[in-house]
């Protein structure tokens, strides 16, 4: 059976969503997207350095992928609103992750401005995927506004921290219908696999790929980890126990 | 050459008056593809090559980087 998430009328079958912040070369981007088999890639828009014009990282990202614009540096709804208007004029869909964020020491979203700026621009057609502090009531209302998902964080951004908000997020996947989405903060493979486990419908990682000491081969680490979490956690997990409970049979010892 | 005041990416700048957004970006070497806002609204392709800038305009002109 094909285990596809569909987003957005979009079917997806590789679950690990892949940021392009921080790889020290865009030539990177596309052999971490092979590496991990990441459909969806996010980027970011900024003003134009006319005097040190960078490369256009969308040129980089395999045409192939799902391009998910992020509204960072915006401080409010009106200012990602903005931003997703203005990706979206770039011509590369509908995608945009919504994140508002106006704290500097620990990049927490303003949940409230994230609400407002997902109910305007799901209204305008586009596929919106907030960024969240993980909060039952929130997500009711982002997925009542409109959100094609919701993506709670499970530490700080590019903090490595991990799944921190693990019994927060639990209570997202047991209520919210749309696919949940762990962005931030999972730091190595393993708590990747472990939010696939909990039934997460992917994970957004950025920061332990792109600075990685190699980063396509943490790509390439990612994407399996992702892949055996979804897998074990279609399986279905086998309940941990207080005491051993013997593997081996009980009965036909030879000594008896 | 009569010059006006425009504002570019939030700096102010000197330009030559009757420069249409597309010749500006042209003349500034402007990478491509970017994305062109004026007084806050997206300009379309023809728009660009016919919007003259005027006095007090604020143009934005952005592109995709790398980000999370």
């Amino acid at each position: 059976v094909k285990d596809t998430l569909v987003i957005g009328g979009r079917e997806i079958t590789n679950r690990l969503f892949l940021g392009t912040g921080k790889f020290s070369a865009n030539r990177l981007i596309p052999l971490a997207v092979e590496a991990s088999g990441a459909q969806v890639v996010t980027v970011a828009l900024r003003r134009v350095d006319f005097d040190n014009p960078d490369e256009d990282v969308a040129s980089f990202v395999p045409p192939s992928c799902i391009l998910m614009p992020n509204t960072s540096g915006a401080r409010n709804a009106g200012e990602a609103v903005r931003l997703a208007r203005i990706a979206r004029a770039a011509g590369c869909g509908d995608w945009v992750k919504i994140e508002v964020i106006d704290d500097q020491k620990y990049l927490m979203p303003d949940n409230d401005e994230t609400l407002k700026a997902t109910a305007t621009l799901a209204a305008e057609g586009f596929v919106v995927l907030p960024y969240i502090s993980p909060d039952l009531i929130i997500a009711r209302r982002l997925q009542d506004a409109g959100a094609a998902a919701v993506m709670p964080l499970g530490s700080p951004i590019g903090s490595n921290r991990g799944l921190r908000t693990e019994e927060m997020i639990r209570i997202l996947i047991a209520e919210i219908k749309v696919p949940v989405i762990v962005d931030a903060g999972i730091g190595r493979p393993s708590e990747a696999a472990r939010a696939m486990e909990m039934g997460a419908a992917a994970v957004l990682v950025n920061t332990a790929i792109a600075t990685a000491h190699d980063p396509v081969a943490m790509a390439r680490a990612f994407g399996q980890a992702v892949a055996a979490g979804r897998t074990a956690y279609l399986a279905g997990l086998a309940q941990p126990s207080d005491t051993a409970r013997a593997s081996s049979p009980l009965t036909g010892f030879l000594y008896e | 050459v009569r010059t006006i005041q425009i504002t570019v990416n939030g700096r102010a700048e000197k330009i030559e008056d009757g420069l249409s957004v597309a010749a500006f970006l042209e003349r500034r070497r402007a990478p491509q593809p970017v994305v062109v806002e004026l007084n806050g609204a997206v300009l379309t392709g023809e728009e660009r090559q016919q919007r003259i800038l005027r006095d007090g305009d604020r143009l934005e002109v952005i592109r995709f980087v790398r980000g999370g």
